[in-house]
């Protein structure tokens, strides 16, 4: 057995820092000390195998799967999809993404969501998937709907959809969110903006992509996910003292 | 201008939000979609070792327990091997070594029922004491938070743990120890986070 490669340490600089005020909730549930920066493990070169065995093969269909027979949740319909590539440029394949989403009016089927848009009674707001050998996937859904949350009395979300992702080990572990090409509330998101990189920023934003749409059916979006690289050993490395 | 690189970006994180039990845990948003929910059963029928209860908690910097967290633990078995190509020798079957669970939105409490893991080995091939790798999201937690979980039981493991000696300040490594206790003759840790605070939680960037 060889030992998995190290990944690159994390460039923070296109992150959000934890302590970000225009987002108040961040202000009590961001430490404050350094990070303690770890040399990786392998229980962080690592991370848990999935495989179809642990998903249903309609489970990226958000149209359907948890729809009425015959019936289809109200939305825009899109196909969401991408690759997960690493910082390499490498397909990511056989991970699991799993997104989650509101309605097409903006509501979340969550106990604990009261907005006054409606839940759909055909609309459950999640689906996973297992990358393929060249790292992609593809969902259908609806596209959500912008919704106001609590922070300053007038915030509204962008229409977005939560993405989650593992990749090869557990450092690359990645929970993000995709917004949707030319929405105006992307600039004024206090979530959005605490994210520094305006680069970064246009990472998060799935293009419109004609070529992947179903004429007279579905429209398409593209958005590929990037998770951290891995070094590859081009000289053996002898640390002092081994 | 000298060549380019031509490395990817790494897509840049955003907050799991409130309602990401409905992409992770939907039982817990209040649904039933999936016909296996993935992530409660982290050892399997047939693992060896012993068995363990971990109970704990996430407390923001005003003290109050946060009631929308979803945590995930990554462990090797009671050999010191995780279930991954890489990771060391075949582990038992049903063996995950991984687990996924939410903060209880009532009392903000977390629970799950694993073995204890066994020593690894780190980057140096140095022991480490037995440790499980823990990363937590929330509402208002930009980043996942990465640290690790150590049994108050392995006092002497932990004593030349290389990653527990990194830490300079060395109360501080009292945070990542879970305190064991006995309840009905069986083991049970209690691990608590702090994010903010006096004794705020050591957290990693791996
Ligand atoms: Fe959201």
């Amino acid at each position: 057995m060889t030992s998995p490669e190290q990944f690159y340490q994390r460039d923070w600089s296109i992150h959000p820092p934890a302590y970000s005020p225009g987002y108040k909730t961040s202000v009590a549930r961001s430490p404050s000390y350094s990070k303690i920066s770890l040399d990786n493990s392998v229980g962080e070169l690592t991370g848990p195998v999935f495989g179809h065995s642990d998903i249903d093969a309609g489970d990226n269909d958000l149209l359907t799967n948890f729809a009425q027979p015959g019936q289809s949740p109200i939305g825009e319909r899109i196909i969401l999809h991408g690759r997960v590539l690493d910082e390499n440029a490498r397909p990511v394949p056989n991970t699991l993404v799993e997104i989650w989403q509101a309605n097409a009016g903006g509501r979340y089927r969550h106990k604990k969501d009261t907005y006054l848009a409606p839940v759909d009674p055909n609309f459950g707001g999640c689906g996973r998937t297992i990358t393929d050998e060249t790292g992609a996937f593809a969902f259908r859904t609806v596209k959500p709907g912008a919704y106001p949350w609590r922070n300053y009395v007038n915030n509204w979300r962008p229409a977005h959809i939560h993405v989650s992702v593992f990749g090869s080990g557990f450092a690359q572990r990645l929970i993000t969110q995709c917004y949707f090409q030319g929405d105006p509330l992307i600039p004024i998101c206090p979530i959005v903006q605490t994210i520094p990189d305006p680069d970064a920023i246009e990472q998060l934003t799935a293009t419109l992509d004609l070529n992947a749409t179903i004429p007279l059916d579905t429209v398409a979006y593209k958005f590929d996910i990037v998770l951290r690289g891995r070094r590859s050993t081009l000289f053996e490395n002898r640390l002092e003292g081994n | 201008m000298p060549q380019s690189l031509h490395y990817l970006k790494e897509t840049a994180s955003q907050t799991a939000g409130p309602y990401v039990h409905i992409g992770l845990a939907p039982k817990a948003a209040g649904f039933d979609i999936y016909k296996r929910e993935l992530g409660w059963d982290i050892a399997g029928p047939d693992a060896k070792g012993e068995r363990i209860r971990i109970e704990g908690s996430v407390i923001d910097g005003m003290g109050a327990p946060i009631k929308d967290a979803l945590l995930e633990l990554w462990q090797a078995n009671s050999d010191g091997n995780y279930a991954h190509p890489q990771g060391g020798a075949p582990v038992e079957e049903g063996f995950r070594g991984w687990g996924r669970v939410i903060t209880d939105f009532t009392t903000g409490d977390w629970n799950v029922e694993t073995i204890k893991p066994g020593k690894t080995l780190d980057s140096r091939g140095k022991p480490q004491a037995p440790h499980i790798t823990l990363w937590l999201v929330a509402r208002g937690i930009n980043v996942g938070l990465n640290t690790r979980l150590y049994f108050s039981d392995e006092a002497e493991a932990n004593a030349t743990d290389p990653v527990l000696n990194m830490i300079e300040w060395e109360h501080r490594r009292a945070t990542l120890i879970a305190q064991r206790s006995l309840r009905d003759g069986k083991p049970v840790y209690r691990f608590d986070i702090r994010l903010q605070g006096e004794a705020e939680t050591v957290f990693f960037d791996i």
